[in-house]
C-alpha cells in the first residue's frame, strides 16, 4: 500500500533499480552483521572484558577513559567496559524472558478466544481489555512495586503488562485462519480442535507474532532499563544498564562516562533490536 | 449514536470493575505485611493484631474487597502512614502536578508534531522528512531518563539556563491554590514571578516527555497524509487546478486527522507511564515520586490508589477521544 501511496504523492525522483536493492541489500547485511556483533560480545563478554566486572581498585576510582580502562572506571574503580559486556548478559536474557513469557501466555490464551469464540472469547477479551486499561509502566511499576524490587519481579511484572497485546494479535491472526479451507478440510478429515489449533491454525499464525516480539525486545530492554533505573529492578551490585545508569545518577554532572556508556549501550541494542524486527517483517511479508 | 455511547459506558463500567480487582488484588500478593509497615519499629504483638482489624485485614477477601469499593464510593483511598494523612489528600497534592507536566507534554508534542508531520509528508524524503524520520528512530531507542539526563547535562550544567529540579523555585513557595497546576494558578492570580518560576521548571520535563510522543505523531500524521493524499478526491481537488496547498491543507488535512485524533488516546497512556519516568529523574513532585516513595516505605494503600486513579484517567481519556470521534466522524454518527 505504501508505495502505491508513496508513488501518487510525490513525483520520485527515478532511481536505478540495481541501486535501490544494493542500498537495501548494504542494510540487510549491516543489521546481520550487528545483530551477530551484539550476540557475540554478549557470549564472549567475559573474556573479551579485560578486567573482572566486580574488581573493586579504589587506587582507580573515578578514572576518565584511558587506554587501561577504555570506558574508565567508577566510583568503585570497577572497569566500566568489563561491566557494560557483563550488563549485556543480564539484560539481554532478562529481555529474552520476558518477551518469550509474555508471547506463550499470549498465544495460548488468544488462540483459545479466536478458535472457540462465545463466550470463552468474550471472557478472555474483557480480560486483556482491564490489563491494557493501565498504561504499561504504571502497572508494571505497581507490580513490581507490590512484590518487591528485583530483577525477576521487574521481568514478571513487564511479562504481566505484555501479554494482553499477544493474546489479542493471536486472537486476530487464528479467526483469519480459520475460515481457511484447509481448516475446514482438516475438520472434514476428523481432527480434533487440539489438531487442527496446533498442526493447522498456529504454524500459520506464527509470523506476524515473531516479527512483533523481535520489535518489541527494544522496548521490553528499555522497560526493564527504566525500572532498574528507578531502583525497581536489578538491584546493585548488578550490572544491568538500568541499574549502572542508576548508580552513575549522584555523578552524571561531572563524570559523563558513567552515564554515557552504558546508555549507548542501552541504545544501541535497542536500535539492533528494531532493525531486526523491521527486516524480519520485511523478509516475512514479501 | 446513543446506543453507541451507552454500549461504551457499559464497558467502561466492566473494565473499571476489572481495575478496581485487579488493583485490590495486586494490594494482597504484596509480600510486606502493610499492619506491620504502619506499626514501623515499635508496637508489639497486641498492637500488631489491633492494627490489622483496624485496617480490615482480619476479614475474608471477598468482604475486604467490598469495603474497598465502597471506601472508593466515598472517596476513601486509604490512609498514608508516611505522610498521617488519608491518601486522597496526598493525591489531591500530586495529582495535578503530573496532570500538568502531562497536559504541557501533549500540547507541546501535538503543537510540533501535527505540522511536522504535514510537511513530512508533503515533500516525502525531503530534508525534513528524513529529519523527522532519524528523530522517530532515535527517540524510540533512546529510554526517557537518559533524554532528561542529556538535556539536564546541556541546559542546566553547561548552559545554566534552566533548573534541573522541582517545579518552582523554593525561595518564592507555591501559589495560591485554585487547581493545583502552578503556572494555571499564579497565570489567573496575575503573579508574574511564580508564573516565570514554574514555567521554567516545566519546560525541561515537558520537552523530555513529549519528544517520544511527537515523533509517533510525526509518523501517524505523515502516514496518513499520504494515505489521503492517494486518494481519488485529492486527485480530483487537484485537477480542478486547486493550490498544492489548498489540496494539502484543505481537502488531505482534514481526513489525515482522524486516525490522529484515535491516536490521541494512546498518546496519553504513553505520556502517563512516561511522565512517572521523568518525574523520578527530576524530580518533579507528583505522582511517581509519590509511587516512588510509597512502595520504599511499603504503603500499600498509596500504591494501589494511585494506580487505580492513573488508570481512571487514562480510561476517561479513551472514552473522550472515542466521544470526539463521533462527532469529527459522520459516518460514525449515522451508522
Amino acid at each position: 500500500m505504501s508505495s502505491l501511496t508513496l508513488a501518487s504523492a510525490t513525483p520520485e525522483p527515478v532511481r536505478l533499480p540495481s541501486l535501490a536493492r544494493l542500498r537495501g541489500r548494504w542494510r540487510q547485511i549491516g543489521t546481520l552483521l550487528a545483530v551477530a556483533l551484539l550476540l557475540l560480545l554478549t557470549l564472549f563478554g567475559p573474556v573479551i572484558g579485560p578486567y573482572a566486572p566486580d574488581a573493586v581498585d579504589v587506587s582507580q576510582r573515578m578514572q576518565p577513559p584511558s587506554s587501561a580502562h577504555i570506558m574508565g572506571t567508577d566510583p568503585l574503580g570497577r572497569d566500566l567496559f568489563s561491566r557494560v559486556l557483563a550488563g549485556a548478559r543480564v539484560s539481554l536474557p532478562a529481555v529474552l524472558v520476558i518477551v518469550v513469557s509474555a508471547v506463550t501466555v499470549g498465544v495460548v490464551l488468544g488462540a483459545i478466544a479466536g478458535y472457540l469464540g462465545g463466550i470463552v472469547d468474550d471472557t478472555i477479551m474483557r480480560l486483556t481489555d482491564i490489563f491494557l486499561a493501565f498504561p504499561a509502566l504504571v502497572l508494571a511499576l505497581a507490580i513490581a512495586g507490590a512484590l518487591g524490587p528485583a530483577l525477576t519481579t521487574a521481568m514478571l511484572a513487564v511479562s504481566v503488562v505484555w501479554w494482553p497485546w499477544y493474546a489479542r494479535l493471536t486472537r486476530g491472526q487464528v479467526i483469519a485462519r480459520k475460515q481457511e479451507l484447509y481448516v475446514e478440510a482438516a475438520r472434514a478429515a476428523g481432527c480434533t480442535d487440539r489438531v487442527i489449533l496446533q498442526r493447522h491454525v498456529l504454524p500459520n499464525s506464527w509470523t506476524p507474532i515473531v516479527v512483533q516480539s523481535t520489535l518489541d525486545m527494544g522496548a521490553a530492554l528499555i522497560t526493564t532499563a527504566s525500572l532498574g533505573y528507578i531502583g525497581m529492578g536489578a538491584q546493585p551490585p548488578s550490572a544491568e544498564w538500568g541499574a549502572m545508569l542508576s548508580q552513575a545518577r549522584d555523578y552524571f554532572l561531572n563524570a559523563w562516562w558513567l552515564t554515557f556508556f552504558p546508555g549507548l549501550a542501552i541504545f544501541l541494542s535497542v536500535l539492533i533490536f528494531t532493525a531486526a524486527g523491521e527486516l524480519l517483517r520485511e523478509a516475512t511479508t514479501r | 449514536m446513543r446506543t453507541f455511547l451507552i454500549r461504551r459506558l457499559l464497558g467502561v463500567v466492566i473494565v473499571l470493575i476489572g481495575i478496581s480487582l485487579l488493583t485490590f488484588l495486586l494490594s494482597h500478593v504484596m509480600p510486606a505485611d502493610p499492619a506491620r509497615a504502619a506499626l514501623g519499629a515499635k508496637g508489639g504483638e497486641q498492637q500488631y493484631l489491633e492494627m490489622r482489624e483496624r485496617m480490615g485485614l482480619d476479614r475474608p477477601l471477598p468482604e475486604q474487597y467490598l469495603r474497598y469499593v465502597q471506601g472508593l464510593f466515598q472517596g476513601d483511598l486509604g490512609y498514608s502512614y508516611t505522610s498521617r494523612r488519608p491518601v486522597a489528600t496526598d493525591l489531591a497534592a500530586y495529582f495535578p502536578a503530573s496532570m500538568e507536566l502531562m497536559l504541557s507534554a501533549l500540547f507541546l508534542a501535538v503543537v510540533v508534531g501535527v505540522p511536522l508531520g504535514v510537511m513530512s509528508a508533503a515533500r516525502v524524503r525531503g530534508p525534513l522528512d528524513k529529519t523527522s524520520g532519524v528523530l522517530a528512530i532515535f527517540s524510540t531507542a533512546m529510554p526517557l531518563f537518559l533524554t532528561g539526563l542529556l538535556l539536564q547535562v546541556i541546559f542546566y550544567k553547561q548552559l545554566g539556563w534552566l533548573p534541573a529540579a522541582g517545579r518552582i523555585a523554593l525561595i518564592l513557595g507555591e501559589p495560591q491554590h485554585i487547581t493545583g497546576m502552578f503556572t494555571v494558578d499564579s497565570l489567573l492570580r496575575g503573579d508574574w514571578p511564580r508564573f516565570f518560576s514554574s514555567i521554567k521548571h516545566l519546560i525541561l520535563p515537558a520537552i523530555t516527555l513529549s519528544l517520544p510522543a511527537m515523533a509517533i505523531l510525526i509518523r501517524i500524521v505523515r502516514a496518513s497524509m499520504l494515505e489521503a493524499l492517494g486518494q481519488e478526491y485529492v486527485r480530483t481537488a487537484r485537477s480542478k487546478g486547486l493550490s498544492e496547498n489548498r489540496v494539502i491543507y484543505g481537502h488531505a488535512l482534514r481526513n489525515a486527522l482522524l486516525p490522529t485524533v484515535t491516536s490521541l488516546g494512546m498518546l496519553v497512556g504513553a505520556l502517563l507511564s512516561g511522565g512517572f519516568l521523568v518525574e523520578i529523574v527530576y524530580t518533579f513532585p507528583g505522582l511517581g515520586m509519590y509511587v516512588l516513595n510509597a512502595i520504599m516505605r511499603a504503603e500499600f494503600a498509596a500504591l494501589i490508589s494511585t494506580t487505580l486513579i492513573v488508570a481512571t484517567v487514562y480510561m476517561v481519556a479513551n472514552l473522550l477521544v472515542d466521544i470526539a470521534y463521533v462527532f469529527i466522524d459522520p459516518r460514525i454518527r449515522y451508522a
